[in-house]
């Protein structure tokens, strides 16, 4: 096990030392400038800023220092917020971007579980077939379609919700949540379905069956822990895809989050948060998929003692 | 265990002969590998009504442009923003030309006085949502094709390669895609958008350049499961070339499971153009997909839904009816699922 | 001897997208308490499933008992409820599995398996109940029993698996132990082990056994008597010599022709040619007669019932009817008749050793 997480964490540093790379030269090959008032500068007062942000030395020399700060968290300035440092943005918008993350995936998963297991347990009913529709709507309606939609009756035309923004606490929270949501319910529900019916037809709950288990037990004491185990293995995508959802979402619902500066900064051309934010999203998902391997082996008994799986 | 005291006839107890290959007979007809997987599919409702509505959907994305009377170009400001109004449902009380002006229901073509339909209203610049919602439509399946295309010729050669040959090969090439496989998704399209020049090249650029690495994972996987098993080894012995084992032993085998692949990546493909065009990434005007559509619309949701529903209800469509396929097609195809 | 179970005229059915699948047509046997009744027959013959059914384990929304009844101590088991199968089952009725690779929950310690059955009916302590469960590890020749209730499935061999499974069934004392193909999964040489335990435990807990399988060297070894099933019914039944040394049914024939002899000097090993019944359409008559070098006219038109040839042993085929001629039966089932007192082949004293 152990060297397996060292063999993983290499390429983690790899994969980020790469991701890293391509995206500081992809930002210095973009067209246009990213001081934002360039055209009003004389080039004498350009080139006091470009100074200024050391736009004037070398590639390479702005290359290696790029990567020098970064090895000590410090993703540079942003050239639309005088001075700020594109860290401290992160930092102060990670709160609304975590919460809505945490409460989506929570909900979502939770509620794919109920839904996944309802189906498995009751197949070809017309259980079974109303939580396989609620999947297929999750997978397919994009999670913007969604939210606007969310926000268009439930908001605006019920009033049940602030339509926008993040100015009523955590009633603000609950439809963008709702939204993010839609795609871990629907993940989860639908592998959750897949599995606990290929588990529940195994041998080992036939046993189960023969030692005279009822079916609550079948279902709970045998099947779930069995179904529930591979589902850690879909959380790396689903990450990625809140991460995706975060990006739509909160740009509809106005939240001050990471997403939305985000968006913000690519419109602006805001070099140093682009990089900074793409390299913070990869971190993330790097970390996430990297901890939910060594999860799975540590809640699988069989990989548990048997080493790394490969 | 009751001893029968029937008379049967008294020639009933000669003995007969009976041709072994009589009973060697076998009594269903045998299907090949597709037709098997036909008759699966046909069994499967929601497969088949996915796959007519599909089929509807893309003959509407050519055909509906031509059959509006109205041009999706044409931009005639004084007939902007006019609700639906189709002929015969108008009577029924919905798509009925009336819309919400200053908090009052009026009807917006008398009031304009727009003697003409839009069966799907107009944007702000008066040009016809129906045409517009069409081609839009005809514009997200090309780059949902094309770019699912592109994935599959790559990531099959890819990992076929990777697979077939082993070794070195394989290593170098498996290491590369696990480097590549921990780049995420979303990050490297949003990056290289930002470089490229927008457009719908730049869109199938952005969406299948780590797009491929799922279906050559599978292809790999695949490829290294069949390549040892007994057939193929039996071919071999008996002097197959590898083009003829790749071709006549192998492909054979993993088509079904590059063909629901494919039938996966193409809605994804959809999703992420509309996702991209909805955070301003995408296409830019005038060329519009299902993605700026709806961006257009969501701007206007409060004062004009149906510039926002229409685009909304064929994308969800199109979604749901690859989706279902594809999860028809998984059932029909894999064997693990057979029963 | 006493009847613990008794099957009458069972008829069991699959509902299947190609149609109805007459799995069971009509099996009559009974179990006596203490013995061993080997159930044999080539994949596909129902054998399996008559067991299943008699569990009543096999999946509700596609299976369905056409006729008949399963009498245990006198109570019907396709009659009761869910709830009091589920009393009888690991309690008084027991089952081993074929494949003890995949037959033990993978992410629950064996311990904790073993233990379910036990906490379920025996109504013990959780403390108690662990202790019964190392005294059966013992029992069932686990060595260290103690440590290894802890460990989970995947840190045991086949052999050992099968082990553990059988411990599960043995845990509550049933009345009746049903192995499925118990040994097919396993090497050779630990078949030989896992028969050898379950010879020594019905020894000593005196328990019945349907033992299933395909293999008439297992039978020879294990059973009393034998019960051959071929197309969904049981063509022939009696006492293990009876079936080894004077069969009746050119199935049966076919079956032991086609097993591997030392003292046959034959070279070639016999196949009975064909391949068994559609039961989606299961033919009119009997069932083995398109395949069968015995075959009779009536075979085709009438499916034969049991005739008796001795008080323990009868069979279903028209070739023991009054009217039908002699046939003569293959070579190495008339050198397995010569050694049994009572056929028509006998010849000598020595008795039918075997």
């Amino acid at each position: 096990m152990a060297k397996y997480i060292t063999r993983r964490v290499f390429y983690m540093f790899i994969t980020f030392f790469l991701i890293a790379t391509a995206t500081f030269f992809l930002m210095k090959a973009l067209p246009g400038s990213p001081i934002s008032s360039a055209s009003k500068l004389s080039p004498s007062q350009l080139a006091v800023v470009e100074a200024k942000y050391g736009l004037d030395q070398p590639i390479p020399v702005q290359y290696a220092k790029y990567m020098l700060n970064l090895a000590q968290g410090d993703l540079g300035n942003s050239f639309q917020f005088k001075n700020a440092s594109v860290t401290d943005l992160i930092i102060d918008r990670l709160g609304p971007s975590m919460l809505l993350g945490t409460q989506g995936l929570v909900l979502g998963v939770a509620l794919g579980i109920l839904l996944g297991m309802i189906a498995a347990l009751r197949q070809n009913t017309v259980w079974d077939y109303g939580s396989t529709f609620v999947a297929i709507i999750g997978i397919s309606i994009p999670s913007f379609v969604f939210a606007t939609f969310l926000q268009y009756w439930l908001a605006v035309k019920w009033e049940l919700f602030p339509v926008a923004l993040w100015k009523d606490g955590w009633m603000s929270s609950v439809l963008p949540s709702i939204a993010l949501a839609m795609g871990p319910l629907a993940t989860a529900s639908r592998f959750i379905r897949t599995e606990m019916i290929e588990v529940l037809s195994s041998d080992y709950i036939t046993l189960a069956k023969s030692k005279g288990a009822t079916g609550f037990e079948i279902a709970f004491k045998h099947a779930f822990r069995n179904a529930l185990i591979p589902l850690v293995t879909v959380l790396g995508p689903l990450a990625a895809g809140l991460l995706t959802g975060s990006l739509v979402i909160e740009q509809i619902f106005a939240i001050p989050g990471i997403g939305e500066q985000f968006v913000k900064s690519i419109m602006s051309n805001d070099f140093s948060i682009i990089m900074g934010t793409t390299l913070f999203f990869s971190a993330f998902l790097i970390v996430v998929i990297f901890l939910v391997d060594v999860l799975y082996g540590i809640i699988d008994p069989r990989i548990r003692l048997s080493g790394g799986k490969d | 265990m009751n001893h029968d005291l029937q008379k049967p006839p008294a020639d009933s107890f000669e003995r007969i002969q009976i041709d072994a290959s009589h009973a060697e007979r076998i009594t269903k007809p045998s299907l090949s590998f597709w037709q098997d997987a036909w008759l699966r599919i046909r069994k499967n409702k929601a497969a088949i009504v996915s796959m007519f509505l599909l089929l509807f959907i893309i003959i509407m994305a050519f055909v509906g442009p031509m059959i509006s009377p109205h041009d999706a170009k044409t931009q005639t400001i004084t007939h902007a923003n006019l609700p639906p109004k189709v002929p015969g449902i108008e009577k029924l009380g919905i798509m009925d030309g009336v819309g919400v002006l200053a908090g009052k229901e009026v009807d917006l073509y008398e009031m304009k006085k727009v003697d003409t339909y839009y069966w799907f209203g107009t944007d702000g610049l008066g040009r016809d949502m129906f045409s517009r919602v069409w081609e839009g439509t005809q514009i997200s399946l090309f780059i949902a094709f094309v770019a699912a295309l592109i994935d599959m010729v790559i990531g099959v050669a890819y990992g076929g390669v990777s697979g077939y040959y082993g070794g070195r090969v394989d290593d170098v090439l498996q290491r590369i895609v696990e480097i590549l496989y921990g780049i995420p998704t979303l990050v490297i399209v949003i990056l290289m958008l930002t470089f490229m020049e927008p457009g719908i090249t730049a869109i199938i650029i952005a969406i299948t350049i780590t797009g491929w690495i799922g279906m050559s994972r599978i292809v790999r996987g695949q490829v290294l499961k069949f390549k040892n098993q007994e057939f193929v080894l039996a071919s071999r012995t008996l002097g197959a070339t590898n083009g003829r084992i790749i071709s006549k032993h192998i492909l054979p085998n993993i088509l079904g499971i590059i063909i629901i692949n494919t039938m996966f990546t193409i809605p994804s493909a959809i999703f992420f153009e509309a996702f991209l065009s909805f955070i301003g990434l995408g296409l830019q005007p005038p060329e519009a997909s299902l993605g700026t559509l709806i961006n257009d619309g969501y701007k206007l949701i409060k004062f004009q839904p149906h510039i926002l529903l229409f685009p909304s209800i064929i994308i969800s469509l199109l979604m749901i009816s690859f989706n279902l396929l594809g999860d028809g097609l998984r059932d029909a195809l894999d064997p693990k699922m057979k029963d | 001897m006493e009847k613990i179970l008794e099957v009458n005229d069972l008829e069991l059915s699959f509902h299947t997208f190609a149609g109805e699948v007459k799995a069971i047509r009509g099996v009559n046997f009974d179990l006596k308490k203490g013995e061993t009744l080997a159930i044999v027959g080539e994949s596909g013959s129902g054998k399996s499933v008559t067991t299943k059914a008699i569990m009543r384990l096999l999946p509700e929304s596609s299976s369905e008992f056409k006729n008949g009844q399963i009498l245990f101590n006198g109570k019907d088991l396709t009659k009761l409820s869910d709830k009091e199968m589920q009393k009888i089952r690991g309690k008084d009725i027991s089952m081993i599995f074929q494949d003890p690779m995949t037959s033990l929950n993978p992410t629950m310690t064996i311990g904790n398996q073993i233990m379910e059955p036990i906490l379920k009916h025996r109504k013990l302590g959780k403390a108690e109940a662990r202790k019964v469960a190392i005294d059966l590890l013992r029992l069932v020749g686990m060595p260290k029993p103690e440590a290894r209730i802890k460990q989970y499935p995947h840190q045991f061999s086949g052999g050992q698996r099968q082990r553990i499974v059988i411990a599960i069934a043995l845990a509550c004392n049933p009345q009746i132990l049903i192995a499925d193909e118990p040994t097919t999964a396993l090497d050779v040489t630990i078949q030989a082990q896992i028969l050898e335990l379950m010879k020594d435990l019905q020894k000593k807990i005196d328990t019945s056994i349907i033992f299933i399988t395909h293999d008439l060297g297992v039978v020879a070894n294990v059973a009393d008597r034998v019960a051959v099933m071929y197309g969904g019914k049981i063509v022939e039944i009696g006492t293990v010599d009876e079936i080894f040394y004077n069969p009746q049914h050119p199935y049966t024939w076919g079956l032991l022709s086609s097993m591997p002899s030392l003292d046959t000097a034959e070279a070639k090993l016999y196949a009975i040619p064909g391949t068994p019944p559609d039961l989606l359409n299961p033919p009119k008559g009997d069932a083995f007669a398109l395949r069968s070098d015995y075959a009779l006219k009536i075979d085709l038109e009438q499916a034969p019932s049991f005739f008796k040839v001795s008080e323990t042993h009868s069979a279903a085929t028209w070739l023991l009817h009054p009217d039908a001629p002699e046939v003569e039966p293959p070579l190495a089932i008339v050198e397995r008749m010569k050694k049994f007192p009572g056929s028509r082949y006998y010849e000598g004293t020595e008795g039918g050793t075997y």
